[in-house]
């Protein structure tokens, strides 16, 4: 096992950092959709509320594979995308849909009596929202943001069927060459901890404090 | 608080040793081997691994459910040389899965569009080849590749698959292209004809298959290495080796190989089924 990691260090390394990097981009971008999306399904607006609803529904509902390769093969004769690319996109929308439920429900666990002392005190709907609302909804699902979190990380794994680089990407190329099948996937397995352990402490972290 | 840690550091110390413990199992050569020769003779079944994703050598027929191809038929025949009452068994693999599941015992044989080359000889045992193979590649109709010395460029794509032999060698002949490897044949020509790469490069006998299913695509440049067929068995298996051997050159000699020869590759567009007959 150590051998392998010593032989294919700078290819652990540079799977590992794609694996980060994809990882820390599409958290970013699926924080920010899913938290519009899941507001655009409770204010009241049905026709909003609809469109809001069948986006959650076709992304939340579609294998990951099936999206990132339509990015990749379908979307990429329109718009030139890598594998990368495309990849963190779907791995991006899939997760979004997941952290809109999140959030939705956040919001609607907040008492209702907030909102309405907060709109008798004369804040706007979108003050409450803002100031009011969303920070206490964030604060009871950190739990399961967390786990929307950690498996995003995990399903960045992804990128390996559309040639992202990504450790596991590196991880099949290293098992193919060295047929070390074992010891490459529990290096790459350990790689993966190194992300997910951390951040699931510091959720963890976050949830004590914050409660 | 202290008490805390020691947990943490308890539960860390026990997922690595869990770890070191399963990657110790993986390196254990020790487990005695069975015969596999005896095996075949004895439980009347002979199990083949071949591929069901490739065109010509090893395809699922979805209506059937059965796996058919050039290497199926191979294998068929050969079974029924070691042992006229055995049965062929075929386990779907990838290039990937191969060789792991042989060392595992699951397959006793791969028959799956496999070149018997150094490294591998060193993890498996070889027959003789069954099937002469050279690498080639397959472009979208009217590219500017022509051959190989055309992809040598920066900026050029080549597509292939996750462990296949011929990805080494587009390392070795073409250093300054861009290789993406794909999990499989289908998604490499999927990603070809959705403009991800510029040329598909693997055996052959696979690409002439794509070609005939995909008439947007073109073989071209001929083969640029010299990589034959084998069927591979575990080491140590010294009599199913040479059993296989000689099934080999008995379907040679009665006229059965140039029947499946026949059979798969003359309706293949462009392409002379003839030559593969000569060494």
């Amino acid at each position: 096992m150590i051998n392998i990691l010593t032989t294919h260090w700078s290819d652990f390394v540079h799977g590992f950092g794609i694996t980060l990097l994809s990882s820390i981009i599409a958290l970013i971008i699926s924080m920010i959709l899913g938290t519009g999306f899941a507001i655009l399904e409770i204010v009241p607006n049905k026709l909003v509320n609809t469109i809001a609803h069948i986006y959650i529904q076709i992304f939340r509902n579609i294998p990951l594979l099936v999206v990132t390769m339509f990015f990749y093969v379908v979307v990429t004769q329109f718009v030139k995308m890598s594998g990368l690319v495309a990849g963190t996109i779907g791995l991006a929308l899939y997760t979004s849909a997941f952290i809109a439920e999140t959030v939705r429900a956040g919001i609607l666990a907040v008492d209702k009596g907030q909102t309405e002392g907060a709109r008798a005190n004369g804040l706007t709907y979108w003050q409450t929202m803002r100031i009011i609302v969303l920070p206490q909804a964030f604060k009871i699902v950190i739990p399961p943001l967390g786990n929307q979190f950690i498996n995003l990380v995990k399903n960045s794994s992804i990128l390996a069927f559309v040639a992202g680089f990504d450790l596991m990407y590196q991880g099949n190329e290293i098992a193919s060459t060295t047929f070390d099948t074992i010891d490459t996937y529990v290096v790459v397995g350990l790689f993966y901890l190194v992300i997910t352990l951390p951040l699931s402490y510091y959720m963890r972290y976050l949830e004590n404090k914050l409660a | 608080m202290p008490v805390r840690k020691y947990k943490l550091f308890g539960l860390v110390t026990f997922l690595m040793l869990m770890l070191l413990t399963l990657s110790a199992c993986g390196n254990e050569t020790a487990l005695t081997k069975q015969n596999e020769y005896d095996k075949v003779n004895t439980s009347k079944q002979m199990v083949w691994g071949v591929k069901a994703d490739t065109r010509l050598f090893g395809l699922m027929n979805i209506k059937t459910g059965k796996i058919e191809g050039f290497d199926v038929d191979m294998a068929k025949e050969i079974t029924k040389r070691i042992d006229p009452k055995a049965k062929p068994v075929f386990v779907q693999v990838t290039s990937q899965t191969r060789i792991p599941l042989l060392k595992n015992g699951n397959i006793q044989a791969i028959i799956a569009t496999m070149t018997g080359t150094p490294e591998r000889a060193k993890i498996v045992d070889f027959s003789k080849p069954y099937f002469n193979a050279g690498q080639s590649l397959l472009v979208v109709k009217g590219s500017k590749i022509k051959d190989v010395n055309d992809l040598n460029h920066k900026g050029v794509t080549v597509l292939g698959t996750v462990g296949s032999n011929s990805v080494i060698n587009i390392k070795k002949v073409a250093p300054k292209a861009h290789v993406l490897q794909l999990q499989d044949y289908a998604q490499a020509l999927t990603a070809l004809k959705s403009g991800q790469g510029d040329a598909l490069t693997t055996d052959n006998g696979i690409l002439y298959g794509m070609s005939e299913q995909n008439p947007t695509t073109r073989v071209v440049g001929g083969t640029f290495t010299k990589e034959p067929y084998s069927v591979a068995i575990d080491k140590n298996q010294a009599e199913l080796k040479n059993a296989i051997n000689k099934a080999i050159a008995a379907i040679h000699k009665d006229g059965t190989y140039d029947r499946l020869v026949k059979k798969w590759f003359s309706n293949v567009p462009g392409f002379n089924w003839r030559t593969l007959l000569n060494d």
